[in-house]
């Protein structure tokens, strides 16, 4: 189960080493999520449209293990942009991974840039 | 600096350094707790809420962070096994040495084995700690993977006891209750409310046991049985035992204190051993020759301990302690307070009994009809807060004291409001908080709302029996200062769900984005966008094909979320009637896609397992054979359960799987505040179980008998009659009525029974807005839902034939790859996903 996490730490954007080219950015639903598949590793993006911005992590929701927090809801808490697991409603900071209520590990982050017509998500390997 | 070491760090003990660093005067002391198990105090009270998630983090009193906070050094896995008085020194099992000025002993109580033959026998446990319920729970694992139908008994059927047993019966065990005393729960019922519990249960699938002593477990190396006579043997491949506690007062026996003659260290009022600078607290104290096996006393105990060590010597602990308790079983309402028996020369007690509904309730008054003394409930526990509130402050008592347990029908009427109760009045014992400072906090401005007299006051944090009281106290001392009651939605919409539907109406608002822009603040968050999806569903049947992102997860891919992120199939099969033919192309659809496959409680099938990318594929077979959505995942109708009536039944009276039909695609795709559930019966044997659900029909001599707002569930509620002898016609009509009338005012999540609960005025309200249309709204209310009826499309046709709505169900968008972190393993002759091991 660790050996599912260890895969995932937070990227800075100063860190990235390869900016992946994922899909175009109209295969993301507005305000909404889907998931990336980068070598082994699933990651959540969500497109904040209302507000113009991207963010991206783990997929795997360190509650059960699943991975499903790509199928989450998203929006805001007190202006943090977040993401609600579907299935027990854990929230986590989509700025540093934190789980906002309760006391789970944090989750790790993404940076995500947009060029030309396409979504990028920066990894440091 | 002082020192104060703290030995046990449970319950009590925890709340001793809690209420200790809230004093001003804590910078003066060091406090260092050691604590026996691996991880920091838990509530053990809510312990069996374990076997549910197995989150032993939600358990947790403070996370460990808090004892750093707070300068509080936290030892786990630190066993205390010497105290020595001379040096005023203790030493672990790590062989260190502490130094206290004054200690205070929080090691609690053990559960009691008593001493039968083989009880060292594996498969043999007690209840007690987090480790023990792990053992459990892979231990019955185990056995149900041997075999399905194993048993498991609980010794003792006191409050924890029958806890167990349901925890045991949740774990897939047949259970069953082995009880030495000739009735359940000896402690705090008498005989015959002791009676109507044990048919409850029973009734609930717990099998009872009752005067049966264990001479010995038998098996060989494993528990196979238990034995009670030379013939009297019991089956069973596990047990609980739940015989009582026994302090763990070992330390103060092998430092000398003094010692009760059955066990417990001696206290006096003051919380001291015979040792003043020795604490004992909680249910290793023997205070008043007595262990008390509950939490409030504990905590009584600690805040007395707290005070007398920074010098408040007047704050002594009562010598009244109050032993009222109510268990904590889901739909299996018990409570016992002051002096449940009484001898009938102090009082008089009034009893009321109804054994076809597993009622009893029993109050105790004094001779001359001032004083509530005590009493029992069982099966409806209902006023158990305001009894208990009564019997505590001495309050005064109706004319006719019976009023205070009759049901509503036979003349009796509830209390007042809360805010008749007297400021002192202790709301929270857990917590011990008052009405006055609840009421307090919010007159005198330091708190706006429930959670902030909650967070302030710690009201109701505990066990939580008292919240609905809390949530009564804060809401009329609001009305009462002239403040409106804001039930809001969350940090984005200022309004209440009833007040966001008329302005959606009102304003004609169709996109989650334009609500946010025309009355909210922010993005929106997991609580605000499947409500107001909700409401769009509700005023033009929308589906959540339109706006997918803004709905809940089960609604987004129209199918229910499982364990392991794959998703169930539920067609629609209106009451319950299928074909032959019918029945082979579903059995050839799941056979195709591997699906896991069961008879719903909402008689129709199932299947599950189902991965996301399969998902329109699968829907598209369903369809294409003519079947629907069956709406198993949104808060809409599910079912209406139908008996074969008439059409085959001797005894029917009417077509109830006709109607039954009719009404369920009449209703269908309804998008509601929670979820919607019909019956139709035909004849008075009930077989639909219509009683049990939002709308119940039964057909009698002379029409249709209409019953509403019933539901199973968590809290079971029969539904109430409406009207009688109706026709075909006037039970569609009413019904449109109702289903509008409710859906438009209900808070969301709310069941038409808890909706019909607050509405002022009761059935009978009911009966002037639907019948009498004494608010003049019929006519609309009908022509809304026959819009709405008009309306209905499949929202799974419409995904599957349509490319756009079909994309979102891929695991990636990147890749046709599947999730490859899915394991299934068998069971039986089909799959399931792997246990969850975290
Ligand atoms: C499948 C089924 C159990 C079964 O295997 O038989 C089931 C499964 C679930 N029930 Fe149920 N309930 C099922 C019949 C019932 C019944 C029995 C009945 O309908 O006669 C009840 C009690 C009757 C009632 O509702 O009044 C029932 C009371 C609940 C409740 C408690 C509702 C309440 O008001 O207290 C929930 C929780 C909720 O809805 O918030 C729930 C929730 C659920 C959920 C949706 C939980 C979830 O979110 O995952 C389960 C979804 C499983 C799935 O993926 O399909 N289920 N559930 C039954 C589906 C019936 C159907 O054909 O649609
Ligand atoms: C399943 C269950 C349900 C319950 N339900 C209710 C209820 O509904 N209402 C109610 O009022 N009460 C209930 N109780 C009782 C309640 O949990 C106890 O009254 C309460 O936990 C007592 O707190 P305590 O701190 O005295 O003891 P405990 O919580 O038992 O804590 C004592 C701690 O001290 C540790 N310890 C012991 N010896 C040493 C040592 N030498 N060195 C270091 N550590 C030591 C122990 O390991 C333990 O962690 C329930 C109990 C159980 C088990
Ligand atoms: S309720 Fe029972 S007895 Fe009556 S018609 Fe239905 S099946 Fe027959
Ligand atoms: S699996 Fe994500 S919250 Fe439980």
């Amino acid at each position: 189960m660790n050996s599912l996490l260890s895969k995932y730490t937070s990227v800075k954007e100063e860190e990235v080493k390869v900016w992946f080219k994922a899909a175009s950015v109209d295969s993301f639903s507005k305000d909404g999520g889907a998931c990336v598949k980068y070598k082994d590793k699933q990651i959540a993006v969500f497109n904040f449209e209302r507000k113009g911005e991207w963010y991206a992590c783990q997929n795997v929701c360190p509650h059960k293990m699943e991975m499903v927090l790509s199928r989450g809801m998203i929006g805001d808490a007190n202006g943090i942009p977040k993401v609600a697991c579907p299935m027990h409603k854990k929230t986590f900071s989509l700025e540093n991974g934190e789980n906002l209520n309760g006391d789970l590990d944090a989750i790790a982050t993404y940076p995500v840039k947009i060029q030309g017509n396409f979504v990028y998500i920066g990894f440091s390997e | 600096m002082k020192s104060i070491l703290v030995v046990g760090n449970g319950m009590v003990g925890y709340k001793f350094c809690e209420k200790f660093v809230a004093k001003e005067t804590s910078e003066e002391f060091k406090i260092t707790v050691f604590g026996e198990e691996p991880r920091p105090a838990y509530d053990r009270v809510h312990l069996s809420e374990f076997f549910e998630n197995s989150d032993a983090k939600a358990l947790e009193m403070a996370p460990r962070s808090w004892y750093e906070e707070h300068n509080i050094e936290l030892i786990t896995n630190g066993r205390v096994t010497d105290i020595h008085r001379g040096s005023k020194t203790i030493t672990t099992i790590s062989d260190k040495k502490y130094e206290y000025d004054y200690l205070v002993l929080a090691t609690g109580s053990s559960a009691f084995v008593p001493p039968i033959k083989g009880v060292e026998k594996k498969g043999v446990f007690v209840y007690r700690t987090i480790e023990d319920l792990e053992g459990m729970m892979s231990y019955a694992n185990e056995l149900k993977k041997k075999n399905p139908n194993a048993k498991a008994a609980v010794l003792g059927g006191g409050l924890l006891g029958l806890e167990a047993g349901k925890a045991v019966m949740d774990m897939g065990l047949e259970p069953h209750i082995v009880e030495f005393a000739p009735k359940l729960m000896p402690r705090q019922l008498d005989s015959r409310s002791s009676k109507v519990l044990q048919l409850k249960l029973e009734s609930i699938g717990l099998n009872i046991h009752l005067s049966k002593a264990t001479n010995q477990i038998l098996g060989e190396d494993a528990i196979t049985g238990m034995e009670f006579g030379e013939d009297d043997v019991l089956d069973v491949e596990m047990l609980v035992i739940s015989a009582g506690i026994r302090p763990r007062d070992e330390l103060g026996n092998t430092c000398g204190l003094a010692m009760g003659t059955r066990g417990g260290i001696v206290v006096n009022n003051k919380m001291q051993t015979s040792d003043p600078e020795i604490y004992a607290i909680g249910e290793v104290a023997l205070y008043n020759e007595m262990i008390y096996g509950l939490v409030a006393p504990g905590y009584d105990m600690a805040g007395v301990a707290v005070e007398q060590i920074i010098g408040n010597a007047e704050i002594l602990m009562p010598s009244d302690i109050d032993m009222s308790t109510k268990l904590k079983l889901i739909g299996v309402d018990v409570a016992s307070f002051g002096e449940p028996f009484m001898p009938a020369s102090k009082g008089h007690s009034i009893i009321f009994e109804n054994k076809t509904e597993y009622l009893y309730k029993r109050i105790n008054v004094s001779l001359d009809g001032k004083k509530l003394l005590g009493g029992i409930l069982v099966g409806d526990a209902a006023d158990y807060n305001m009894l208990h509130q009564v019997y505590l402050n001495g309050m005064a008592m109706p004319e006719d004291p019976a009023q205070l347990i009759l049901p509503a029908s036979e003349g009796g009427s509830s209390f007042g409001s809360a805010l008749d109760l007297p400021d002192e009045a202790q709301i929270c014992s857990c917590e011990n908080v008052s009405k006055g400072q609840i009421c307090g906090a919010i007159k005198d401005g330091s708190c706006e709302d429930l959670a902030g007299v909650i967070s302030s006051t710690k009201a109701s944090t505990s066990c939580g029996g008292c919240k609905p009281m809390v949530t009564d106290l804060v809401n009329e001392t609001l009305k009462s200062l002239g403040k409106t009651v804001k039930n809001v939605i969350c940090e984005h919409f200022e309004y209440s769900r009833q007040e966001l539907y008329g302005i959606i109406k009102a304003k004609k608002l169709t996109s989650f984005n334009e609500v946010l822009d025309t009355c909210g603040v922010g993005d929106g968050c997991e609580t605000c966008k499947p409500l107001v999806s909700s409401i769009f569903a509700s005023l033009y049947n929308d589906t959540p094909n339109k706006e997918d992102v803004a709905q809940d997860t089960n609604d987004k891919f129209l199918a229910n979320i499982q364990r392991n992120g794959t998703y169930s199939v539920v067609p629609r099969i209106a009451g319950g009637e299928i074909t032959p033919e019918n029945l082979i192309v579903l059995g050839k659809i799941g056979s195709k896609y591997n699906l896991y496959t069961k008879i719903t409680g909402g008689a129709r099938i199932d299947f599950f397992g189902a991965e996301l990318n399969d998902l329109p594929a699968i829907w598209k077979e369903l369809i294409d054979a003519g079947f629907e959505s069956g709406h198993a995942y949104g808060k809409s109708l599910r079912t209406v359960k139908s008996c074969v009536g008439s059409t085959w039944c001797r005894y029917g009276l009417d077509e109830s799987i006709s109607f039954a039909i009719e009404l369920e695609n009449r209703y269908k795709g309804l998008r509601s505040p929670h979820k919607i559930k019909g019956g139709v019966s035909g004849c008075i044997r009930e077989c639909a179980e219509a009683r049990g659900k939002d709308f119940g029909v039964i057909a009698v001599e002379g029409g249709w008998n209409l019953y509403v707002g019933g539901n199973g569930g968590a809290t079971p509620k029969h539904a109430q009659l409406l009207a009688e002898k109706i026709d075909n016609e006037t039970v569609i009509k009413y019904l449109d009525r109702y289903l509008i009338y409710y859906i438009q005012t209900a808070a969301p999540l709310m069941r038409t029974a808890a909706w019909l609960d607050k509405l002022e005025g009761g059935i009978d309200q009911l009966k002037k807005v639907v019948i009498d249309d004494s608010l003049n709204i019929a006519e609309d209310l009908e022509k809304e839902m026959q819009s709405l009826v008009n309306a209905y499309e499949c929202e799974w046709k419409q995904a599957v034939e349509n490319e756009e709505a079909k994309k979102r169900f891929t695991h990636f968008v990147n890749s046709e790859e599947r999730d490859d972190n899915l394991v299934f393993v068998p069971l039986r002759d089909q799959k399931m996903p792997e246990h969850w091991n975290n």
